[in-house]
């Protein structure tokens, strides 16, 4: 796609493969690639603040080791020399890794996240970290201490959140693909509003290990790209079992992209009609029914599914993500890391006045309302209340999963909304999350996929969603989806 | 909407939370939580009687096939991250210990 106007900065990364091959026939320098991504961030970062700093040495002398390797015809592993951003909740050794957030500004943590640390031991080049919103607290990016970035799609309108820069760098192609985080539906939101590719990785298929915590039994790590094949080629690289990380699971690891081009011939995709109802957009549901028909007659069989619990999700998941989030922040206290305020005389004022400066509006707010939730004489009424709600949303995914592979709803009720359009509402914020908590909540896994454009021409996403451990059978439903729209 | 928390529940919660609201902060904080408070009461229509909580979705998600074998790691002793390299990015530091201001008070 070439540059529509001055509002959109849309434009397709080659593929993987399409790289790969250059770099492994030494056609392709990875140094040269690099310098060139570096070249486009410097042109359209001041415009989209996607990046909020940039590892260029390390970047470099990752790809200077790909291309002697290259050129002495050795063999690459999977990611050799492919430029690749992370959201800054992710931590890096010895560079800035903020989470968004004031309190976190100046760190540069002592260890690489396992995720960061599995892409560059695949031979990806890390170009640096990418906005999102603070403690990925955020539907829009908006909550960024560091401003917001901008869609490349339309550069008045919002990215989504939480992983906003990592939807937007794919976009824009500052990157060839990103790691992101999701909690409540932080990577397959602003997938589908910049038009690319996210993926929702199974609870405990990726490591946690080096992730600024969120919310613990909801936060998964997961790719962005451009395209399915790529998005499960980097999925590869970062799942697995992590000694570092007692929540990931020992389960092992298939080839994600084995049953991609497998035909959906009998694929049974299940319907449900509580994610079709009131609030979703016209237009959206429209794009969503027209990629259903194409599965369809792609031979897909299809299913009326029931999921009754959804209309609960949002209170249950912003009681249970707001009161592990409480628990989570009181980590940041002046002492170890992060910003300290100045001139407080005791140990508690320096406490209360370091988070005050360091923390913005809705970390507050949300730390606020998880503490209340968990305190004496509301815990039963208000966590242990929604935990109930939570086992009975899996459950249900659980039953419906007997009957049919994959699920198939819209990803966000709406397109992509104008900066400013929800900051002063926080609530009507939480409720554009109402078709992706339900997953979060229940821990199974699910893609995101472009699905057709809204009459404006902004990105309408389709959630692919598959049981435990069956993010293959998403990446096939998906891969289907993607072809019909080729 | 209702006022079930006041400006002093508000001020109480951020005191749990260690966090200093200022004066304009905490009437925003009250009016957000009160919203959110009415909009959660909805859980209530759902009957929930004798549904055991889920904490953690590897109770059901690890079900089922054998999973291999149990997810504590060996208890052996290896080199962690090195120490300077974390006293560096404190505050304030010795290199040693960590300094904070004085503790007791209040």
């Amino acid at each position: 796609m070439q540059k529509m106007n001055d509002k959109n900065f849309v434009q397709k990364p080659k593929t993987l493969t399409e790289l790969s091959v250059g770099i492994r026939s030494g056609r392709t320098k990875s140094v040269d690639l690099t310098n060139s991504y570096y070249e486009r961030i410097a042109a359209l970062n001041p415009t989209l603040n996607v990046y909020l700093s940039l590892t260029k040495e390390r970047a470099l002398a990752s790809a200077a080791k790909i291309d002697a390797l290259a050129a002495k015809g050795a063999e690459l592993p999977a990611l050799a020399g492919i430029p690749v951003g992370i959201k800054d909740v992710l931590v890096t050794k010895g560079a800035p890794s903020t989470a968004g957030s004031k309190i976190l500004k100046g760190y540069h943590p002592p260890y690489d996240a396992t995720s960061v640390a599995k892409l560059e031991a695949a031979g990806a080049v890390i170009l640096g970290k990418l906005n999102c919103d603070e403690f990925a607290m955020g539907s829009s990016n908006e909550n960024s201490a560091y401003g917001p970035v901008r869609n490349p799609v339309d550069i008045d309108r919002v990215p989504g959140g939480s992983s906003g820069g990592s939807a937007a760098a794919v976009a824009a192609d500052l990157a060839v693909a990103t790691l992101g985080t999701d909690t409540g539906g932080s990577i397959r939101q602003p997938a589908s509003f910049c038009g690319v590719v996210g993926v929702l990785p199974t609870y405990g298929r990726v490591s946690r290990y080096g992730l600024i915590a969120f919310a613990s039994s909801l936060d998964r790590v997961g790719p962005f790209a451009a395209n399915v094949r790529d998005a499960a080629t980097l999925l590869n690289v970062i799942a697995g079992h992590d000694t570092m990380d007692a929540t990931s699971s020992q389960r092992p690891v298939t080839d994600f992209t084995a049953d991609i081009e497998k035909p959906v011939k009998g694929l049974r995709v299940g319907i449900p009609s509580e994610y079709f109802g009131e609030g979703l957009d016209p237009e959206v549901k429209q794009q969503i029914e027209k990629g259903i028909d194409q599965l369809r007659a792609a031979g897909a069989e299809i299913k009326e599914v029931a999921l009754p619990t959804t209309q609960y999700a949002v209170p249950a998941y912003y009681l249970v993500a707001t009161a592990e989030a409480s628990s989570n922040l009181a980590r940041f206290d002046g002492v170890r890391f992060g910003h300290r305020a100045a001139n407080a005389d005791t140990l508690s004022a320096m406490y209360r006045r370091s988070r005050d400066e360091g923390f913005g509006a809705e970390v507050k707010r949300r730390i606020i309302l998880g503490t209340y939730a968990l305190s004496a004489g509301y815990y039963d009424a208000y966590y242990r209340k929604a935990q109930q709600v939570r086992r009975l949303l899996a459950e249900e995914f659980l039953t419906a999963f007997a009957d049919v592979d994959v699920i198939v709803t819209p990803t966000s009720p709406i397109p992509p909304f104008k900066l400013g359009e929800k900051t002063d509402d926080p609530l009507a914020m939480y409720l554009a999350d109402i078709y992706t908590v339900t997953a979060s909540l229940a821990g199974i896994c699910g893609v995101t996929v472009p699905c057709g454009t809204t009459s404006a021409g902004l990105p309408v996403g389709m959630q692919i969603l598959a049981s435990h451990f069956n993010e293959g059978t998403a990446f096939r439903a998906a891969r289907a989806v993607e072809a019909a729209q080729e | 909407m209702s006022r079930r928390v006041g400006v002093e529940d508000v001020t109480r919660v951020a005191e749990l939370a260690n966090l200093e609201l200022t004066a304009e902060e905490t009437p925003r904080m009250q009016k957000d939580l009160n919203a959110i408070l009415d909009y959660v009461d909805q859980l209530n229509e759902l009957d929930t009687t004798g549904v055991e909580p889920l904490a953690q979705i590897s109770e059901l998600s690890e079900l089922g096939e054998a999973v291999g074998t149990p997810t504590l790691r060996a208890d052996e002793v290896r080199p962690s991250i090195d120490r300077a390299a974390v006293m560096n990015e404190a505050p304030e530091s010795n290199g040693e210990f960590f300094k904070v201001p004085k503790v007791i008070e209040r």
